[in-house]
């Protein structure tokens, strides 16, 4: 089972664990109503769609609220300490949490204890955690940012807050940023760098560079990348290989995308909301419609 | 918020290598100690894990304390210092020498929107009415509430980052904020 891992922005969320479930265009978890916009809802609503689509079982998530101050993530990082190993999880999927070197330690000491390690996928906040604290071959997946991936790529910054301009300057040299955040060991396995293409790699090569179709309006969107994540997390719980879920995931989400007929004001709720027919075509167009045993 | 921007930019760096784990710290430099004192108190009430230690020599301003904070918490400490009057004469990263914080930014025109990024955070506004279309990037927890609370609002009548925000991420956004009204004012 996929577990999500996050906050919401209202700080009077309590901390609440178990099946989130889609109900009438928001989420539910324990009986609470959260509406789906950008950050962890979005990634957990899309994950929703693709797990329904597939008709496997829907995601767990760990949530708390949290605006900034870490006082959430803190007991959410405390809670987690005990609680994952009462747990059975095939895939933990990490995301936006108040980055501390030390919490992740913490977690990432826990989930070594356990019988079998789960899966492990990390965007935001947990992400900077991760390299942060010199953790990042840890992960099987990463899901930064053309600016995240620069801050992966130097060895010396401790927040992209910090990323050296000549990193930072030219967005064309994807590949180069790349093999540096895998020669500093700031890389998880495996990379999905979502941007005007989107890039799959693995250990330094590239896999595959996905840029059609191109939206140019989904760059301004907030919760594409959560989206993406989402859709890419759950793509791997159901199995498929990590390679072969984001390229998937990076296809559905243009196509998503391209559906929504979007402009700049378009908000991340109107584009997840074709995720599952985005997710028939491309499955269709890849020959990959029935067990899906192609991608596995 | 010059005090805070001259703070991110005076910042000196810490020469020498450091570990992994001290590079999410960075040391507040106070003018006595107890202005240090009254800081510790005020953060310590405030729940956040800081230290009070010496600072290194090469960047002792007259005070032999420092406070030692967590890096993506920066911005709501200087924040909450600034109210209560004690703000700090200088914010010095934890790190090696040569870090500072971002200063670029790319600007991207979509016709009748215009975006902004600088570091990690992104900030669009739709031209004419100057409504603040969206909010994206990031990864800090304020993200999302600072998205939350300014999208659909006007430029001009948004509450700024700095006031809500409390991470380096929120501080970036803020850095895209003042870009973006800047270049809104000049069109």
């Amino acid at each position: 089972m996929l577990a999500i891992i996050g906050t919401v922005p209202d700080e009077n969320f309590p901390l609440l664990f178990g099946i989130v479930y889609k109900k009438r265009g928001s989420l539910y978890l324990e009986e609470r109503e959260i509406s789906i916009q950008r950050g962890t809802p979005a990634l957990i609503a899309s994950a929703i769609e693709v797990m329904e689509f597939l008709e496997k079982p829907l995601p767990y998530a760990y949530l708390v609220g949290d605006t900034g101050e870490g006082h959430g993530s803190r007991r959410l990082y405390e809670f987690l300490v005990k609680d994952l190993r009462k747990k059975f999880f095939t895939t933990l999927a990490f995301h936006y949490l108040m980055p501390d070197a030390d919490w992740c330690n913490k977690i990432l000491l826990t989930l070594e204890e356990l019988a079998s390690r789960p899966l492990l996928i990390a965007d935001a906040g947990f992400m900077y955690a991760a390299k942060m604290s010199g953790n990042a071959p840890f992960f099987d997946l990463f899901t930064p940012d053309p600016g995240e991936l620069a801050f992966l790529a130097d060895e010396k910054a401790p927040h992209p807050f910090y990323t050296r301009g000549f990193l930072l300057q030219d967005e064309s040299n994807v590949e180069e940023l790349i093999k540096r955040a895998y020669e500093h060991e700031n890389s998880s396995k495996y990379l999905l760098v979502k941007g005007k293409a989107d890039y799959v790699a693995k250990e330094s090569n590239i896999l595959e560079i996905i840029s059609e179709p191109t939206v140019e309006a989904l760059e301004p969107i907030g919760g594409t990348g959560d989206a993406l994540t989402g859709i890419a997390s759950a793509l791997i719980d159901c199995g498929y290989r990590i390679d072969k879920s984001c390229v998937i995931a990076s296809k559905v989400l243009r196509i998503a995308g391209k559906l929504s007929n979007p402009d700049p004001y378009t908000q991340i709720g109107e584009i997840i909301k074709f995720i599952p027919q985005a997710l028939k075509e491309i499955l269709f167009l890849e020959g990959a419609t029935g067990d899906l045993k192609n991608f596995k | 918020m010059k005090i805070l921007e001259s703070l991110f930019r005076k910042g000196k760096q810490k020469k020498g290598k450091v570990s992994s784990k001290e590079k999410d710290k960075a040391l507040l430099i106070f003018d006595n100690t107890s202005e240090v004192i009254r800081a510790e108190n005020i953060l310590r009430e405030k729940g956040y894990n800081i230290k009070v230690l010496g600072p290194p020599a090469h960047i002792r301003k007259g005070c032999d304390l420092a406070i030692e904070i967590p890096i993506v918490h920066s911005m709501g400490i200087l924040n909450i210092l600034d109210s209560h009057g004690l703000p700090p004469l200088e914010w010095v990263l934890s790190d090696e020498e040569g870090l500072k914080p971002v200063d670029l930014f790319h600007v991207k025109d979509f016709g009748n929107f215009l975006m902004v990024r600088a570091a990690n955070m992104k900030i669009t506004v739709h031209k004419s009415s100057q409504i603040i279309v969206n909010i994206s990037g990031g990864g800090c927890p304020d993200v999302p509430y600072l998205a939350a609370m300014l999208v659909g609002k006007r430029i001009n009548e948004a509450k700024e980052p700095r006031f809500i925000g409390h991470t380096l991420c929120g501080y970036a956004l803020q850095l895209a904020y003042d870009k973006i009204k800047e270049l809104c004012s000049q069109s």
